[in-house]
């Protein structure tokens, strides 16, 4: 089943030619309208005209969430405001959000991709989706959403959060499909066995998760303790949201790239060059059909492997493997991205000096946990309780205002916190390898 | 007429104390007094000791985190009402107690109880003007 056979089906050099003449519009665009790319392509001595083929895709420069910061806010947006309908941001790495912009057509694609990711699942119309993706900047949840009404699925709008009344409208709606982070589900299932009720008794038939990484065992284990069939969706909001990439219910075995809209590369992080089909790397991806925040080459930092093999499912687009890891130090902590750097930020902002700090990441039950820990030197201590346990739940509330993550924060003695070679290990990752 | 305490950070896990007592004991340092607040998972321990100095010294030598605190040391009559007589002073004048506790010796006939006021100076005015006898900071050490 597909939503748009003609481009899902494509043959390969019918999809390459019509990537290389939305890449030639698309450098026009971004040569012409972002100040930023006509300065980088200029230093480097390309113009737009001088990409003939998409080999030469390899030789413009790379975009990194940096640029992004850099040009905060609206810096590399390639559309006037007055064609911006939509603005979506993610929490940046040292406070400042990464903010993209989408224009009416970007909307109407951003809906269809996650149309198709939907058929891709095996979802329909007369399907009921619960989408527990947060709403709000997050892109999870208005991408899900107007996706699922783009298919003409019935969706509920529920967002995070109040499992209680998650359970009892999935119950009482009859919900046949689950959207929200892998790890959410599990929760979900366990909260209810709790209550009495068995998930498989509901109507749930597919779940499609996504906002962090997952093991096939994991998927095991939802499809066996929930029932259904569970689809590994891809995407974030520098490049478009969910949908950028999905498996097909047919292989389950890696995530069609939507290659009429973004070109995939996989480099080597260190060398920055590409690395051969089948290994891992980092993704990198060209956006060639987006108006309103068009990136070359953006740097996503996840690391995957690419194949082009023929598909049993028939669809011609290349397949990404799961996310094995980052070649950055961000974390993914129950579907929300975590940069060391910006827990760093508020403990300077509070203490107004740089303490030793340690993030804990674990997984109890099927929920992530952070706890962090800061080494109680003179400059923080006090003699008395109350004002060590004041700055602790400061520090918490300040995390949950900055990240909409709930940590516990726990002091500690000083040098408790390992230093190799002068520099501390900020990260221990408890959590069981995806 | 202020007493110096010094105050330590913990970490609840097992032979934290064991090794401060021990440290001290090694660098011949005499525990007068102590205290232990504790949370669920740290603890501050306070103590009066007879060598503030040479205390602080080594525990900060062993990683520790110290500091001094100015705490009061105040007389108080062995007899029902006695402690209860200096609360209820410092209680009309607003003065909190943020923390106490019970000195080992006794001075003559009265117990000795240590205070952390949050207007340690007010207090010690107000406690003097009443007749309450607060105590040296250099007689405590060496009791």
């Amino acid at each position: 089943m597909y939503y748009n056979e003609e481009f899902e089906t494509l043959p390969r050099p019918a999809l390459e030619a019509l990537q290389l003449k939305r890449l030639k519009t698309m450098l026009e665009r971004v040569y012409s309208n972002v100040p930023f790319y006509k300065e980088k392509f200029a230093s480097l001595g390309i113009r737009p005209e001088s990409v003939k083929s998409l080999e030469d895709l390899r030789s413009l420069p790379f975009t990194v969430k940096q640029d992004m910061r850099d040009a905060y806010p609206y810096g590399l947006f390639s559309s006037r405001m007055e064609e911006i309908v939509r603005i979506h941001a993610s929490s940046g790495t040292t406070g400042k959000p990464t903010v993209v912009g989408y224009t009416k057509k970007d909307i109407e694609t951003w809906s269809e991709l996650m149309a198709r990711s939907f058929v891709s699942a095996g979802v329909h119309r007369g399907d009921i989706i619960h989408n527990s993706y947060g709403y709000g900047l997050f892109t999870g949840g208005l991408g899900a959403h107007y996706g699922a009404e783009k298919l003409g699925a019935s969706v509920i709008p529920m967002s995070g959060g109040n499992t209680k009344r998650q359970i009892l409208i999935m119950k009482d709606f009859g919900s046949t499909v689950l959207t929200c982070t892998p790890s959410y589900s599990l929760f979900l299932a366990e909260a209810a066995r709790d209550e009495g009720l068995d998930f498989r008794s509901l109507s749930l038939r597919v779940g499609i998760f996504g906002a962090e990484p997952w093991s096939e065992s994991m998927r095991r284990e939802i499809e066996e303790k929930l029932n259904i069939s569970a689809i590994d969706i891809y995407g974030l909001s520098e490049i478009m949201g969910p949908g950028v990439a999905i498996e097909c219910q047919e292989a389950k075995c890696g995530l069609h790239v939507w290659e009429d809209h973004f070109i995939p590369e996989i480099i080597n992080p260190e060398t920055c060059e590409p690395v051969p089909e089948g290994e891992k790397g980092e993704l990198v991806i060209t956006t060639i059909t987006k108006e309103g925040i068009p990136l070359v080459r953006y740097r996503t930092r996840d690391i995957t492997s690419i194949s082009y093999e023929p598909c049993p499912c028939g669809r011609t687009h290349a397949r990404i493997a799961r996310m094995s890891g980052r070649s950055d130090d961000m974390l993914i902590i129950r579907g929300v991205n975590v940069f060391p750097s910006q827990i760093e930020s508020i403990l300077m902002r509070i203490e107004g000096v740089e303490p030793h700090y340690l993030l804990i990441v674990d997984r109890k039950g099927n929920l992530d946990t952070l706890e962090v820990q800061v080494e109680v030197d003179e400059r923080l201590f006090s003699d008395e309780v109350k004002h060590l346990q004041e700055m602790a739940h400061c520090i918490e509330k300040e995390i949950k205002d900055l990240l909409s993550l709930t940590c516990k924060v726990r002091l500690v003695e000083p040098k408790t916190i390992t230093r190799s070679e002068g520099k501390a290990k900020r990260v221990v990752d408890n959590r069981p390898k995806a | 007429m202020k007493v110096e305490q010094i105050s330590i950070f913990i970490e609840n896990k097992s032979g934290r104390l064991a090794e401060i007592t021990r440290i001290l004991g090694e660098a011949g340092v005499n525990i007068r007094a102590l205290s232990l607040a504790d949370t669920s998972d740290f603890g501050i321990l306070r103590l009066i000791v007879n060598d503030r100095e040479t205390a602080k010294q080594v525990l900060k030598e062993r990683g520790f985190t110290v500091s001094k605190t100015a705490v009061v040391a105040i007389e108080v009559p062995d007899r029902p009402g006695g402690l209860s007589e200096i609360l209820q002073t410092l209680d009309n004048e607003s003065i909190n107690v943020e923390y106490m506790y019970a000195f080992v010796e006794r001075c003559g006939e009265n117990a000795v109880i240590i205070f952390r006021f949050d207007e340690t100076e007010k207090a010690i005015e107000i406690l003097t003007a009443k007749g309450f006898n607060v105590l040296e900071g250099e007689r405590l050490y060496q009791m």
